[in-house]
């Protein structure tokens, strides 16, 4: 287990990094406001809430829902910012590592794993509700916010405002907790999103990564590209002993050996860690070389 | 495999062209300008 141990180091120690590379400003947090950073205009491949008072970047799936629920409104002024891009950055992160920055980098993600950790009973997740997150990624961040507009033509982030709750944990919750102002303010939106985010806090305890499997439509549109990224998995089938040690490693409960670029896989690399015969690797499919590992070194 | 790999190179032109035309649009600004600013959706104030 040499391996899976400096893997599973190395991953963690990743995740603190981007955790606090992407909420780099201490100061705003301090003082309770959210950071002014120039380099807010920049896509995060992470969900990571711009509303988090030390973000220093933006989250795509928020901006996203900006540029869908403003589109119309801007065609009508004769604008044409239609959020190419954050499509093309979305695109980019999308291409070159499909759902890697799940695994690797994203601070939510880090939260469950680190919630899984409790010592309770641990439940898995009907395979049914791993296919919600496409409704939401279609209905709250696309359609509704494009097609639900006032007069003005402008709508609403639906999925920001009603469902997210890593933007009330990492915004709302430290937002509230450091600005008397905004305090004074809470109401029944708040309410609702805070107690969502108690369920799922709570679900993460008995489940392993539940937001990411049924909800997140950021890895949901990062799954899309797993096939064809530049960095993937692979299986050697003719190897493959179909003992399912990675299955039973795998925080989103896949047989890898079945579809190893599978949409749902967050490239953990937990599987090629604990893989007794070394069949599973990884690597730039654009370089035609994978990390290959020899048995021994197990 | 050839074909996912024109795939690959496909999408990351596509995905750099989006990228600089949005620049060129001026859309950094409006993201910048939406993520500098409080998200009351976000925070829960609706």
């Amino acid at each position: 287990m040499k391996i899976r141990m400096k893997t599973e180091i190395k991953r963690r120690i990743f995740q603190i990094l981007a955790a606090l590379g992407f909420n780099l400003d201490f100061p705003s947090l301090f003082r309770g406001e959210i950071s002014q950073a120039k380099t807010k205009g920049i896509c995060v491949p992470v969900l990571n809430c711009y509303s988090c008072p030390a973000a220093i970047g933006a989250c795509p799936i928020g901006s996203l829902q900006n540029a869908f629920n403003t589109a119309r409104h801007n065609l009508s002024i004769g604008q044409k910012k239609l959020g190419l891009y954050i499509l093309g950055s979305l695109g980019l992160i999308g291409t070159l590592g499909g759902r890697l920055p799940c695994g690797w980098l994203c601070p939510f993600g880090l939260l469950q794993e680190l919630i899984y950790k409790l010592p309770v009973p641990k439940i898995q997740i009907p395979k049914i509700l791993t296919y919600f997150r496409y409704l939401v990624l279609l209905f709250l961040v696309i359609l509704l916010p494009i097609l639900v507009v006032d007069s003005l033509g402008l709508g609403e982030p639906w999925f920001c405002k009603w469902l997210c709750p890593a933007g009330t944990l990492e915004a709302g919750v430290l937002l509230a907790l450091l600005n008397q102002g905004i305090r004074a303010q809470l109401g029944f939106l708040f309410a609702w999103k805070f107690s969502l985010l108690i369920l799922f806090l709570l679900w993460m305890s008995f489940s392993e990564r539940p937001f990411c499997r049924t909800i997140c439509p950021l890895g949901t549109i990062l799954g899309f590209f797993n096939r064809v990224s530049a960095f993937r998995m692979k299986v050697d089938q003719k190897a493959c002993i179909h003992c399912d040690a990675c299955l039973k490693v795998c925080p989103v409960n896949i047989k890898i050996y079945e579809n190893p670029n599978s949409a749902q896989c967050i490239r953990c690399l937990k599987c090629e860690s604990v893989c007794p015969v070394s069949c599973i690797t990884h690597g730039l499919e654009i370089r035609e070389k994978h990390n290959q590992r020899v048995p021994e070194e197990i | 495999m050839k074909s996912k790999k024109f795939i690959f190179w496909a999408l990351l032109v596509i995905s750099l062209s989006l990228i600089i035309i949005g620049l060129l649009n001026g859309e950094f600004q409006l993201v910048w300008l939406k993520a500098k600013t409080v998200c009351l959706e976000c925070i829960g104030l609706g």
